[in-house]
């Protein structure tokens, strides 16, 4: 694809509006699911099964005065959410939905994915700093300590995927995954590498992410019943919304990373008609999963958090990759 | 612009946590001292929704204080107006007939599991568990139907009167108590399934907040408290009254004297709670619900009086001093959450915030009846 000026537009409209659409809608169906899953029906006023819910919810939010607390650094309390947001949106532009649905390509895919999720904690250091409110600073605290720890296991299993295909070009990824299930990074019999603990490695990177975005049972950060709402306690109005956004935006970039480096992106699981449908069906049973995880669980404690990480999985990743190294000098 | 805070890294700030706050579940402020995630000193500030109802006490007449017992604690309200009726019978000698007291002792019980089961899910709440509320909240809510066709009301009842009730039950109430019993037993599977066997549930309170039984003497604790440090006691058992004596259940203790078997206990406790409704549906007898002779104006003969009974919080215990008049000269109402809740001060210290909280959640404070 050429990089004129109509494509670049084309692309961030298309992204930013992906982005801004799921996160609405994700909203919606996190709260259909939730009432599923506690046997009430949910929102189902506004439209048909309560679809209208997310507009008319953004145009509340807007509607609001944004207040900014007194003694709040005003320049670090505003460029906050939209920290939150940015990064999010960003990873989309390199996301490939299908052989020919990607904005721009990358050699370096991944790496630019990580780069820019790791902004977005910074997003929440930012809020809980300029918030001047011990709720929102306890939280942002933790918020860090969480980033740092679950940053590592998950780059450390990246890497592993990264060796077995040796290409950190998310389109090669999945072409070396094309066939059937039984090529896909997950169980990998049939591929390039053999390596039978590839379901561990997939179950940490789930892991990771859940506590990457900060969800739950990993939802530290915003753990109501401790830290109020946590980093966004002094946040109203659509700097409030951009947050809520943020986190579902970081959602639907997290499972697409998911599908595409374990899941076989967007092939067919019986090699049949290969396409973006795929895509997008496993991205939205990743997601689905999220929800059904959120309201299962209750919340972990810091410390066991900290030390799932750093006990567990970091020294598990390690192995794992080792491991794979092996296999990869044998074969 | 105000100017900054430094703060030394061994210095610590005060968090207050309340009076609105989620963890607390009402108007209870506690300032806590923290260093930190941990907790140097934590100190419970009362009194945000005092009314004053020791006063109202001298201040009515018996009849007119009987609705106020139940404004205490909205969640287990007829345990809170049994010992009332339990202590006004006993200072003017008036003879309850046994069909009363049956249904007494079933509607209490009925209502301790409410209150249990709004605990529990409040307590997954804390934890950050939201599902099991709304699945406790469904169970309570057949409780609360049943109480309200006999009683007229969900939660502040009215219900019991001196030497009886109000209201007799009918078949519709006996069926449904029968039908409810399998079907709490059958729920109380899926929580143990859903919440007790939880890994990430059992290690938030395993070993975390260890009460000495020296420790709840000392602070005069009781109910789950009480009984998950391994204290056998129960009003129920220990100093009978009503028709318990009747009843064959066991009092659930354990001696782990964490958060969890806190936990175990107030589960158990439905347990039991529905073996006596069970037997009390067995055995009930007919006959009236109000004595044939009973005066007609309440004036007990001078004299100290007090009557303790089980809630579904603690002990609760009313004394009742009375100057022969129509209202009491003094009436003292002994609240068990006040008790649990005093606990926290000294437990806490040491404890991360999260462990704290959920530690409180553990104590199932109302604060309603702390500031009564």
């Amino acid at each position: 694809m050429r990089l004129t000026l109509i494509n670049v537009v084309i692309a961030v409209v298309a992204a930013i509006a992906f982005a801004a659409l799921n996160a609405a809608y994700l909203v919606w169906a996190e709260r259909r699911g939730a009432a599923r899953i506690q046997r009430r029906p949910g929102p189902n006023i506004n439209g048909p099964f309560g679809l209208l819910q997310p507009p008319l919810d953004g145009i509340k939010l807007m509607a609001k005065q944004l207040t900014i607390p007194g003694g709040a650094d005003k320049a670090m309390f505003i460029a906050a959410p939209i920290l939150a947001m940015f990064p999010a949106i960003m990873s989309f532009v390199t996301i490939p939905f299908s052989d020919t649905i990607v904005a721009k390509n990358m050699n370096v895919g991944i790496l630019m994915i990580f780069a820019f999720a790791s902004m977005g904690g910074m997003s929440l250091v930012f809020a809980g700093w300029s918030s001047r409110n011990k709720y929102a600073m306890m939280s942002s605290v933790r918020a860090v300590s969480q980033a740092v720890a679950y940053e590592i296991p998950m780059l450390i299993t990246t890497i592993t995927v990264v060796m077995i295909t040796g290409s950190m070009d998310l389109m090669e990824i999945v072409r070396q995954q094309s066939g059937s299930i039984l090529h896909w990074n997950i169980f990998p019999v049939l591929g390039n590498s053999h390596n039978l603990l590839m379901p561990f490695s997939f179950l940490i990177f789930f892991t990771c992410t859940l506590a990457e975005t900060n969800r739950a049972p990993f939802d530290l950060g915003e753990a109501e019943s401790e830290l109020v709402a946590g980093f966004h306690t002094e946040y109203g109005s659509m700097g409030f919304g951009l947050f809520f956004m943020g986190e579902y935006a970081n959602i639907v970039v997290g499972s697409c990373l998911t599908t595409i480096l374990f899941l076989g992106g967007w092939n067919c699981p019986f090699g049949l008609f290969p396409g973006v449908w795929w895509f997008i069906l496993k991205l939205y049973l990743l997601i689905g999963t999220f929800i059904w995880i959120r309201w299962t669980f209750p919340r972990t404690t810091i410390y066991g958090l900290l030390n799932l990480s750093w006990k567990i999985l970091i020294p598990l990743s390690l192995f794992n990759l080792l491991f794979t190294a092996g296999l990869l000098k044998v074969f | 612009m105000n100017a900054p805070i430094l703060l030394q890294p061994d210095e610590t700030f005060i968090l207050n946590v309340g009076p609105q706050h989620p963890a607390t579940h009402g108007v209870l402020r506690v300032k806590m001292e923290m260093s930190g995630e941990y907790i140097v000193n934590a100190e419970t500030v009362i009194g945000y929704i005092h009314r004053m109802h020791e006063k109202m006490g001298e201040l009515k007449t018996y009849p007119q204080f009987l609705m106020n017992l139940s404004r205490m604690d909205y969640l287990g309200a007829l345990g809170y107006s049994h010992c009332h009726v339990l202590v006004v019978e006993k200072a003017s000698g008036i003879v309850v007939p046994e069909r009363a007291e049956y249904i007494r002792a079933i509607m209490v019980e009925l209502n301790r599991i409410a209150s249990h089961l709004f605990w529990f899910g409040a307590f997954v709440m804390d934890l950050g568990g939201f599902s099991p509320l709304m699945y406790a909240l469904q169970d309570r809510e057949h409780i609360l139907d049943m109480l309200e066709a006999v009683t007229g009301s969900r939660l502040t009842y009215c219900y019991f009167r001196f030497g009886g009730l109000y209201n007799d039950i009918d078949d519709d109430f006996i069926a449904a108590a029968r039908r409810f019993i399998p079907r709490m037993r059958k729920s109380l599977k899926k929580y143990k399934a859903l919440v007790t066997g939880n890994i990430i549930f059992r290690k938030r309170l395993e070993g975390i907040a260890p009460l000495t039984p020296e420790m709840c003497r000392k602070y005069g604790a009781s109910s789950a408290v009480a009984r998950g440090s391994g204290i056998n006691f129960d009003v129920r058992r220990n100093e009978p009254y009503s028709v318990y004596p009747e009843f064959d259940f066991d009092i659930p203790v354990y001696h782990e004297c964490d958060s969890l078997a806190r936990y175990m206990v107030r589960m158990d406790e439905i347990e039991q709670s529905l073996r006596i409704v069970e037997q009390g549906l067995d055995k009930l007898p007919g006959g009236p619900i109000m004595p044939d002779k009973k005066p007609k104006i309440i004036k007990p003969p001078a004299g100290d009086y007090y009557q303790a009974v089980e809630t579904a919080r603690g002990s609760f215990g009313v004394r009742l001093v009375s100057d022969g008049g129509k209202n009491p000269y003094r009436l003292k109402l002994r609240s068990p959450t006040y008790s649990n809740m005093h606990l926290f001060d000294e437990a806490c210290r040491g404890m991360m915030i999260m462990d704290a909280l959920a530690f409180m959640g553990s104590l199932d404070l109302v604060i309603p009846e702390i500031d009564r």
